[in-house]
């Protein structure tokens, strides 16, 4: 197994104010844009951009959810491991929002498929964005492309994009991994 | 997350601490969905469950039925005063013609104890125990400690009395092994007729006095006598047996602590409970109910991820 660095830690600090930068041009204020991170992964992105909008572009408040999407995954009996559920936290009303999902990697676009469905239970949202920081593109099953988008990546499917961040590897940095 | 141990729900006694803990986590996710807006998710779409009722039950048929659908499953219903049981059609038969028609789990309750057992072992589908008999009623003991977890944080450590009709009950025999299984100490408690000889082989204290019973436990869990199981008589009269294990709340107050009230239903007001217990604020009679559909989704989710496409 080997390991390249796709991103490092000061990269990754540009690409995220960059995104950051992106969603206010499209938003302004954040009045009717809800930020939503993926479980399991997404989260930690999500909660990175909500702190750069609120600490340094000073925007007041950028409400920020968690969703998981186990209960809505199309692989439900089919997958050899048992599918791990995660915390949904959604305390504000979707309803006529404008809906920012937030994922680390887009590769086969299930994920998001599955969230769409699964954003639905909080109501009926105005639209939905994506925002994710590897686009892994070539990779798509299905017709689902990002809004904002870090870094374009050309993997083939025996290599692993991994995303690691100081909350839950101890270091901010990207890696194409060969399996 | 991990795997549950078995392919059936029959009772406690087939499952481990490990399965208990695994279907309390996953619980905790259903609890979260079933308060939200839209309480359904579609895990569970490409499959059917029977629910079989060979005994009558309100709140459990409910429960299970609500779970099922609230994890997109496609349900049918059957009662044996409905069905061809009255014309002598046998259990393996009536259940094998169910399943022909493409069933993948059943949820039985059934008057005889081991009827899930036999169940399994001669038909091809998962099986989920809802009440066998006296036997025990699984999901039932697992909202108990579920509810018993969420009020007071853990159930190791918790000093538990189970009170009434416990020769009868197959609650509180599923409670005791749940209980048991995660380190609660477990008392039962009501009149030396309604207590199974040698129970305290599972590891349980017999109390007969209720208010002892009471200064002892953190939570107490009231069962109803079982009027239609009783062949013959068990105790003198009602108003002696509500004297003497009736539980009121002159008798709450006058104890020095406050202990948590659980009733598995229905209740008889008046007679294990009084109406003002019953709807204090000691009581959590509702939230075993409504933490019910949940446990329930939990366990149909976990068993049903374990079914072969």
């Amino acid at each position: 197994m080997s390991q390249k660095i796709l991103l490092s830690a000061k990269e990754i600090e540009i690409i995220l104010h960059r995104l950051a930068c992106q969603l206010i041009e499209n938003h302004q204020n954040f009045e009717e844009t809800v930020l939503v991170g993926i479980q399991p992964r997404g989260i930690f992105l999500a909660e990175r951009i909500q702190q750069i909008l609120q600490n340094e572009y000073k925007i007041p408040e950028v409400k920020t959810g968690r969703l998981d999407i186990t209960f809505y995954r199309d692989d439900f009996r089919r997958s050899e491991k048992p599918l791990e559920a995660n915390k949904t936290r959604i305390d504000f009303l979707v309803e006529d929002k404008r809906v920012v999902f937030i994922d680390d990697v887009l590769y086969t676009g299930r994920s998001i498929r599955s969230a769409l469905t699964a954003i639905q239970s909080f109501g009926r949202p105005k639209e939905i964005e994506l925002l994710t920081l590897i686009d892994r593109r070539f990779s798509r099953h299905l017709p689902i492309q990002p809004d904002y988008n870090g870094r374009q990546v050309d993997a083939i499917n025996e290599e692993k994009v991994k995303v690691n961040w100081v909350e839950n590897a101890g270091e901010d940095c990207v890696y194409l991994v060969n399996k | 997350m991990g795997e549950l141990s078995v392919n059936h729900l029959l009772g406690i006694k087939y499952i481990t601490k490990e399965d208990v803990d695994l279907i309390f986590e996953t619980a905790d996710h259903f609890k979260e969905v079933i308060n939200r807006p839209i309480k359904k998710v579609p895990s569970l779409r490409d499959i059917t469950i029977a629910n079989l009722f060979f005994e009558n039950s309100t709140r459990t048929r409910l429960s299970f039925e609500l779970a099922e659908k609230r994890l997109s499953a496609d349900v049918v219903n059957f009662s044996a005063a409905s069905s061809s049981v009255k014309k002598g059609e046998t259990l393996i038969d009536t259940v094998n013609n169910i399943l022909s028609m493409k069933v993948d789990m059943v949820v039985m309750r059934h008057p005889n104890p081991g009827a899930g057992v036999f169940l399994s072992q001669h038909v091809n589908a998962s099986i989920v125990n809802a009440g066998d008999g006296a036997h025990e009623h699984p999901t039932q003991a697992l909202l108990d400690s579920y509810s018993i977890r969420e009020k007071l944080g853990e159930v190791a450590g918790k000093n538990v009395v189970i009170v009434g009709d416990i020769l009868h009950s197959r609650v509180a025999l599923s409670n005791i092994f749940a209980l048991k299984l995660q380190g609660a100490n477990v008392k039962v408690c009501g009149p030396k007729t309604l207590i199974p000889k040698h129970i305290e082989k599972l590891g349980v204290e017999v109390e007969t006095n209720l208010r002892k019973a009471l200064e002892w436990c953190d939570v107490a869990n009231m069962l109803r006598v079982q009027n239609e199981r009783m062949d013959i008589s068990y105790f003198p009269t009602t108003r002696e047996y509500v004297q003497q294990f009736g539980l009121n709340k002159n008798l709450l107050d006058s104890l020095d602590k406050e202990i948590t009230i659980m009733h598995p239903g229905p209740i008889n007001r008046g007679v294990e409970i009084t109406s003002d217990v019953a709807d204090s604020d000691h009581a959590i009679i509702l939230d075993q109910v409504q933490n019910g559909v949940a446990v329930r989704m939990a366990v149909i989710y976990l068993l049903a991820s374990k079914i072969k496409q």
